[in-house]
């Protein structure tokens, strides 16, 4: 079969992408949206509610709610039906996460057990595990975790000490080890164990809480998040039966990354949902606080914030539900009865993995300058614990470490693009080794002002693919397979390919929206794209020099750097003034809602 | 036992409502709409007395009002509700609540319903009439502002707290009867996620004008004996004032602006 490219992870980078083909959140379905209501009502009276009693760990308090949320059918969403589960779609997945992630502590329980500790069965049990746990799982009668960091080894996960040697009988592998930082651990009733059969062999269990030997220690004291529960576990002498072995024995490393790879987006999107709350908190403070007799709103300074905060949050969600929509694109015609279906879903997952980590690494960080915005417009009392804007600064701040560093996942995404090009499944190379001939040819003067929406913008976004492809082909060429130690390098490739994406997705999706709604409605859609987009190019500029220079010099740098500049120019618009009309908005809306 | 359930869609508490421009209407533009507050206490009651009596009673949601109301059925239905009714006519358009009253009347008198729940009012317009306008319209018992319900041995009858001002007031009453619903009635339950799938499947009947067998003078704006003039807001508090210097001049300055600018002195 040949390959259609713009059905491949990644293709964004080469591929132009028709408005009407974007998922957006403006597409939800009738049904979606009841699903959405069903998950605000629960985190209002159930989850926010209970907050000063989560916080302080009140026993029973946070795996009260997330029984609760089992109750609802909050926990079954990516569960097969046929284990119990409802299997839904990508994109109310992706709603529901947004939604629960308001309630700080929640999501890190939430996404524990749906995610990591749900799915390495969901994609990798054998039929009698999915039987025995996924039907539980999906309810809530039993929370799920998942243990690979230790003490030693959290990004160098391999590196792991824990160990399992199979008992004399053949029946049982007996584990022995300490894992750390355990979200759920502390009432979890079943753990996804990483250990070294033989000290070697890098695998995974299913260990029940009540298998002797296993025990948890004491809560850690936290900076946020603390009403979630992160402990140590211990295993001591745990005999785990021969059938708890998850996947292949030596194996474990497919699950432990890609579970995370394939879990990622949803803390993706849980950062959507976190900056909108923190947001909407900051807007309504705004209009109320007084100073100097006015609203703190009506300062040009703070109308700035609330503009640089809600294109931030546009961006990240418009490339989110982007995303969304390409994973249930190729998911959905698999046959969920095939004996395979969960190979061919996480497959699925997979070929988007690179869209996922960018979800996680921009969101993660848009949700950490918004938190920090908010807490200066609170002034005083944003460091005061009694309003929200403290708890949203402390909260937000574990996003961008666990699941990944942002940093291990900056060098996921030009690592992972770059593999998929050598193995030939995206035409990467080709595109960037065309686009070097192209950019040393004299350019031919295009003076034509092409009107309409968005239109200016666009070339921009070319660019900053055509830079994005740059940057790639001219370091590989360079460093060849030595690329990885490159970090610096690929940390601003990774951070174009991530800008790339995030200003297209924005595009399409207020194109789409202005196509639907008109363009008068649209106008602040329209605003945050192209705030966001001129305040971007910039930035792209700084990283792809750098790149250029790490990668070249002399004359061959010069060539570049004269190309390079053909790609970044632009007449700036007033971006300013944009900012103050977007604030307006919101002012007047006092919430996120576009 | 035969249950149906009244309930309205209306904009969420959260709109910031807006008058339209020529002040005839509310900007309708932008608004959430959901399932009326008090119609959630009535649903939960209705699939309460269900599962309590397990005896294949039925409970059925229905509602009056343009297309976007089905979505109030389908959380009724996604609540557990077993049956949905819609009841919609352009000719319905501009009713009071007495007229729509009487257009339900026609809908649910050939159900032979045992007993009707509803809101003890529509937060959006607050006209809290439609019960009690529904009652005498079948010429039922009725029972409003309810925040319990204790039933005979035989689910024949029942003993209805009311709350009142002050305190409650506890009265008798033989099916078939309508009941409004108060809050503190009940905690009624989520529509969860299973819910809401089997709601997607459930049909929703429509009724419509010729449905109801009346003439379009009888329904809607022309068959109204009350008529919206006009809406305002309320008006803006005005803005703070705050007096300084010394104490004596405070003083002096404040009885002053209470005696000529506020004039409430
Ligand atoms: C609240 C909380 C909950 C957690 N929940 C779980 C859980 O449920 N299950 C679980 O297994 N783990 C969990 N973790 C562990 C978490 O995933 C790890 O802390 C994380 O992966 C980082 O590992 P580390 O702490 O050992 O940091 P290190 O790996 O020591 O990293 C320290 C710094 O070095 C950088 N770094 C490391 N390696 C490289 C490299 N190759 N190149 C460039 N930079 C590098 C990192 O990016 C980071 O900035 C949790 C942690 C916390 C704090």
């Amino acid at each position: 079969m040949a390959i259609d490219v713009t059905k491949r992870g990644g293709s964004f980078l080469i591929a132009e992408t028709d408005p009407n083909s974007v998922f957006t959140p403006e597409d939800f379905t009738e049904e979606q949206k009841m699903f959405a209501k069903t998950a605000e009502d629960f985190l209002h009276n159930e989850v926010l509610a209970n907050l000063a009693k989560t916080e302080a760990q009140e026993a029973g308090v946070m795996v009260g709610i997330l029984k609760k949320a089992g109750e609802l059918g909050l926990l079954m969403i990516d569960v097969p039906e046929k284990y119990g589960g409802l299997e839904l779609d990508k994109a109310t997945s992706m709603l529901v996460s947004e939604i629960v992630s308001k309630g700080g502590a929640f999501a890190s329980t939430f996404g524990a057990h749906t995610g990591i500790g749900t799915l390495p069965i969901v994609f990798f049990g054998t039929d009698e595990q999915k039987q025995k746990y996924l039907p539980k799982l999906a309810t809530g009668e039993i929370v799920g975790c998942y243990a690979l960091t230790e003490a030693g080894s959290g990004s160098d996960a391999l590196a792991a000490k824990a160990r399992a040697d199979l008992s004399k009988d053949g029946k049982h592998y007996v584990l022995n080890g300490e894992k750390t930082f355990i979200t759920n651990g502390g009432f979890a009733d079943l753990f996804i164990v990483f250990a070294k059969i033989n000290g070697e062999e890098f695998s995974c269990f299913i260990v029940e809480k009540d298998f002797e030997g296993v025990s948890a220690g004491a809560e850690e004291k936290k900076m946020g998040i603390k009403g979630s529960s992160t402990v140590q576990l211990i295993l001591d002498n745990v005999k785990v039966p021969v059938e708890n072995l998850l996947g292949e024995k030596g194996k474990g490393h497919r699950i432990a990354f890609n579970i995370l790879n394939v879990g990622r987006f949803k803390l993706g999107v849980g950062c959507i949902g976190g900056a909108k709350l923190a947001f909407d908190d900051a807007v309504k403070y705004a209009n109320e606080r007084h100073q100097f007799g006015v609203p703190i709103s009506s300062f040009g300074m703070m109308k700035n914030k609330i503009a640089n905060m809600a294109s931030g949050i546009y961006v990240v969600e418009s490339m989110s539900y982007r995303t969304a929509g390409l994973l249930d694109e190729i998911l959905s015609p698999i046959d969920k009865n095939a004996p395979d279906a969960s190979k061919q879903t996480m497959k699925g997952i997979e070929e988007y993995v690179t869209e996922c980590s960018i979800m996680k690494v921009k969101g993660s960080e848009m949700l950490d300058y918004v938190v920090d915005e908010v807490v200066q417009m609170y002034g005083g009392y944003g460091y005061i614990a009694e309003y929200p804007a403290e708890r949203h600064y402390r909260d937000s701040r574990i996003a961008r470490i666990y699941e990944g560093t942002n940093e291990i996942n900056r060098m996921l995404i030009p690592g992972m693009l770059i593999r998929k090009a050598m193995k030939g499944d995206l035409p990467l190379l080709e595109a960037a080794k065309k686009l070097q001939g192209e950019l040393l040819e004299m350019p031919t003067l295009d003076e034509s002002e092409p009107e309409g929406l968005l239109v200016e913008e666009n070339k921009l976004i070319l660019n900053v693919k055509k830079i994005a492809l740059l940057t790639t082909g001219v370091a590989v060429q360079k460093y060849m397979t030595k690329l990885e130690e490159q970090q610096g390098v690929l940390g601003d490739i990774a951070d174009i390919i991530m800008e790339a994406y995030g200003m297209e997705s924005a595009r399409l999706r207020t194109l789409k929206l202005a196509a639907a709604k008109g363009e008068e409605e649209a106008k602040t859609a329209v605003d945050m794209t192209r705030l966001y987009i001129y305040d971007t190019v910039g930035k792209v500029d700084l990283w792809a020099r750098e790149v250029l220079a790490a990668c070249a010099e002399g004359d061959e740098l010069r060539t570049m750097l004269v190309a390079l500049r053909r790609l970044t120019r632009y007449t700036p618009i007033d971006t300013l003034h944009m900012r103050l009309d977007v604030a307006d908005y919101f002012i007047a809306k006092e919430k996120y809602e576009v | 036992m035969k249950i149906g359930v009244l309930v309205k869609n209306v904009p969420d508490t959260e709109t910031k409502i807006r008058l339209t421009a020529d002040k005839q209407g509310i900007e309708t533009q932008g608004v959430k709409y959901v399932m009326n507050t008090y119609d959630e206490f009535a649903v939960e009651e209705a699939l309460k007395i269900r599962e309590r009596l397990q005896d294949g009673t039925t409970v059925t949601a229905i509602t009056l009002g343009p297309e976007r109301v089905v979505e109030t059925l389908r959380t009724a239905l996604a609540m557990g509700a077993d049956e949905a009714i819609h009841v919609d006519d352009p000719a319905f358009e501009g009713g009071d609540s007495l007229t729509n009253a009487r257009i339900i009347a026609r809908v649910v008198e050939p159900m032979g319903l045992d007993l009707i729940l509803g809101g003890k009012q529509g937060i959006d317009y607050d006209a809290a009439q439609t019960c009690s306008a529904l009652a005498e319209a079948l010429g039922t018992a009725q029972a409003l502002i309810a925040v319990e319900l204790k039933w005979s041995e035989d689910n024949q009858s029942l003993e209805v707290r009311r709350r009142i001002e002050g305190g409650d007031e506890i009265v008798h009453v033989k099916l078939p009867a309508v009941i409004s619903c108060e809050k503190g009635l009940n905690e009624p339950r989520y529509a969860s996620l299973p819910g809401i799938m089997k709601a997607k499947k459930k049909e929703i009947k429509k009724v419509d004008l010729t449905g109801v067998g009346l003439d379009s003078a009888e329904v809607g704006a022309s068959g109204s004996a009350t008529r919206v003039v006009g809406y305002s807001p309320l008006s803006e508090r005005p803005e703070c004032r705050i007096l300084e210097g010394e104490p004596v001049e405070i003083v002096k300055e404040l009885v002053r602006a209470l005696r000529e600018d506020a004039k409430v002195l």
